[in-house]
């Protein structure tokens, strides 16, 4: 494992102001629209982040969390459960991490989208429900609050309220020493894939 | 229930899903989770251009491009196919994954090979996918292939990147929900009708940590087509796969295909019988669901889960309180709907036959059924999966049926269903679907509305021009 830590990307703390957005079974719809997906590079994405709930025909929602100035660079977004269901598309948490969120603090994920963001760097753990209102409430009526989503003690502190977060343990592992882009992990074992292949039946058939 | 705070470490044996993990595991990654072979994957131009960039940055070829194959469909028009496409972006991602597949040495079905499609009716058409095999593709309905007894699950944009470079990716085990469906469906329901009242049932999160198994005599009675839009709407539950072990209906569908077995195609058979669960098999879950019950199933919110019989109302908000209560009125405020509604007699202003769902041609001939001799009162979008289904639906006459009926009979692709291209809803529009997600937004307008359902009651609504109950016509 030591020969395989990548020092510069190790994420050990995910520290700034939070944008709650609580509700739940929120999709990548939601949060990038199909529409936004006929581009070659993710370059863009940040733009299209919950683009048609922040806009209305053409106008700024002022009220929108996403474009309230309080919440201005933020790095940590609060949601509810089942967050980011629907498509397989990077494109989703590409557009939050473009926007400025490195950290998700969720009730539960779907899947894909939770491989995703692993893949991407953006640190997503999750809480029971009563504690997302509760954290969600701090970022709403105190948005200058400062969280911080730390991976080493598995707690979020904001303010003065800690609470613990629960997280996959390859995950963290993944974070905490910089393999989360599993790339070099996977291309260690070259010797292991092909004698993985040589013995899959299926290959084989004519 | 924190489902997603599974370690995978489920209690399921000697299941498909146990036999085909184990013969794909490479080992276990330093961080624990599982490093597993891919035997099988399949790409589009949406997912698949930042990952090609990637291996180009890193002078990386592709480890296995025989085991990987491309089809174009999410930006495909479906009226005007001349190049180049009208829409620049649209032309762009074409032209991208056709110099991707050349420089990267990968099989292309492109548009009028005679092989294109969607995704998810074009692969399997062709005998790519087989019983027991490990496949990806980065597309969340990629667990359609589950109805050959494939693990198969829907990635993204890096770990396609992973798999192209090392045909291997990252992955935790799931746990297995046997899901029992008993009795056989009724005249004028069908696999779509199943799949909603799964979902109402279990709710889109019901399947969150799990893959699921179908059983029962509803699932053994199905055809390969019924299999695949039962199977490809398991993520619509939360489920990252979903499948059906392998039977003889399986083994009769690849049977002579382009690219299944040939020579070797009695071997192969006693291979993918080894590999459905044993009688002894032991699941995490286990489901029971009466499949005779069912009815023709429609949504009337913005999730799959928000569905109800067609004879029944829209649900009361009276046993709903806080955050569940506030996300009801919101759907029903975007629906333009409100609690306690019956939704027959609605009024449309699109139908949409097709998608990865519902566009093959079983699907079609269903509709046909219903549309033969008959006109549609609004918009009707016919739409096939692929070019072999367009041929074939053509042959039979359908495509006359549909033309006749004043329904627009178009070329292949992913059309209406999440609008990457000219077809789309406007302002409010109401559309009748037999897409996949009723998500705001979805059919190409930040606004429009959509009702899932089978392809029975889209052309019952067809001709209708209302939200009408299919089995009316059907005596």
């Amino acid at each position: 494992m030591e020969s395989l830590k990548i020092q510069e990307k190790a994420i050990e703390k995910i520290v700034g102001k939070a944008i709650p957005k609580p509700s739940n079974d929120q999709n990548t719809d939601d949060i990038v629209p199909a529409r936004y997906l006929k581009e070659i590079t993710f370059a863009k994405m940040g733009n299209y982040a919950y683009f048609d709930e922040r806009f209305k025909d053409g106008k700024e929602v002022k009220e929108h969390v996403f474009n309230q100035p309080a919440h201005k660079g933020a790095k940590v977004l609060i949601a509810g459960a089942n967050y980011g269901c629907g498509s397989s598309r990077e494109h989703a948490p590409q557009a939050l991490k473009r926007f400025g969120i490195d950290a998700i603090i969720a009730e539960s994920f779907a899947e894909i989208f939770a491989g995703n963001c692993a893949s991407l760097g953006i640190v997503g753990v999750t809480v029971p429900a009563k504690e997302i209102a509760e954290l969600a409430e701090i970022a709403e009526l105190k948005p200058e609050t400062i969280f911080e989503v730390d991976l080493s003690s598995k707690i979020v502190k904001a303010g003065d309220k800690t609470v613990g977060f629960e997280i996959l343990e390859g995950r963290r592992q993944a974070f905490l020493n910089g393999t989360w882009d599993a790339m070099a992990i996977l291309q260690h074992n070259q010797a292991g894939i092909q004698a993985t292949a040589a013995k899959l039946p299926y290959l084989k058939l004519k | 229930m924190r489902v997603l705070q599974t370690k995978g470490e489920g209690l399921s044996k000697n299941t498909l899903y146990d036999k085909v993990w184990e013969k794909h595991i490479v080992g276990i990654l330093p961080t624990g989770q599982t490093q597993i072979f891919v035997g099988r994957h399949l790409m589009h131009e949406v997912t698949s251009p930042q990952a090609f960039e990637m291996l180009r940055e890193t002078k990386q070829k592709v480890k296995h491009p025989e085991l990987t194959f491309a089809t174009l469909d999410h930006v495909i028009p479906t009226k005007d196919v001349s190049r180049p496409f009208k829409d620049s972006e649209a032309e762009l991602m074409t032209k991208t994954i056709e110099e991707n597949v050349k420089e990267f040495g990968i099989e292309y079905f492109a548009p009028k090979s005679g092989k294109n499609g969607v995704c998810h009716v074009a692969f399997p058409e062709q005998g790519i996918i087989w019983p027991g095999q490990l496949v990806v593709c980065g597309d969340s309905h990629t667990c359609t292939y589950g109805a050959f007894g494939a693990l198969a699950f829907g990635i993204g944009t890096t770990q396609v990147s992973h798999v192209l470079a090392t045909q291997t990716m990252a992955m935790d085990k799931l746990k297995v929900k046997r899901v029992n469906f008993n009795g056989r469906l009724q005249n004028g329901t069908s696999a779509k009708d199943l799949a909603l009242f799964l979902i109402k049932t279990l709710g889109v999160k019901g399947g969150v940590g799990f893959a699921f198994e179908f059983n029962g005599e509803a699932i053994s009675n199905f055809s390969m087509e019924e299999r695949m839009t039962l199977c490809n709407l398991a993520v619509e539950c939360g489920a990252r796969s979903g499948y059906v072990n392998p039977d003889e209906t399986t083994f009769e569908y690849l049977k002579g295909k382009p690219k299944a077995p040939k020579e070797d195609f009695e071997k192969a058979v006693w291979y993918w019988k080894q590999m459905a669960s044993g009688n002894d098999a032991e699941y995490d879950d286990v489901v029971e669901l009466d499949a005779s019950s069912i009815q023709p199933m429609i949504t009337w919110g913005v999730n799959p889960e928000q569905a109800i019989p067609i004879s029944e109302k829209t649900p009361s908000l009276e046993n709903f309180i806080g955050k569940a209560k506030e996300e009801l009125e919101d759907a029903f405020k975007y629906m333009g709907l409100t609690p306690n509604q019956s939704l027959e007699g609605l009024p449309v202003d699109v139908v949409f036959i097709g998608s990865c769902t519902n566009g093959r041609l079983s699907d079609l001939q269903q509709a046909a059924q219903i549309l033969k001799g008959k006109k549609v009162k609004v918009k009707t979008l016919v739409v096939p999966g692929s070019e072999i289904v367009q041929k074939k639906a053509e042959e039979l006459g359908l495509g006359k049926i549909f033309k006749d009926a004043g329904a627009e009979w178009r070329n292949p692709g992913c059309s209406l269903c999440l609008a990457m291209n000219p077809d789309r809803l406007e302002g409010t529009q109401r559309s009748a679907s037999t897409s996949n997600r009723n998500f705001k937004g979805r059919q190409g307008s930040p606004t429009g509305r959509t009702h899932l359902m089978s392809p029975l009651t889209a052309a019952a609504t067809a001709v209708e021009g209302k939200i009408t109950d299919p089995r009316k016509f059907l005596k």
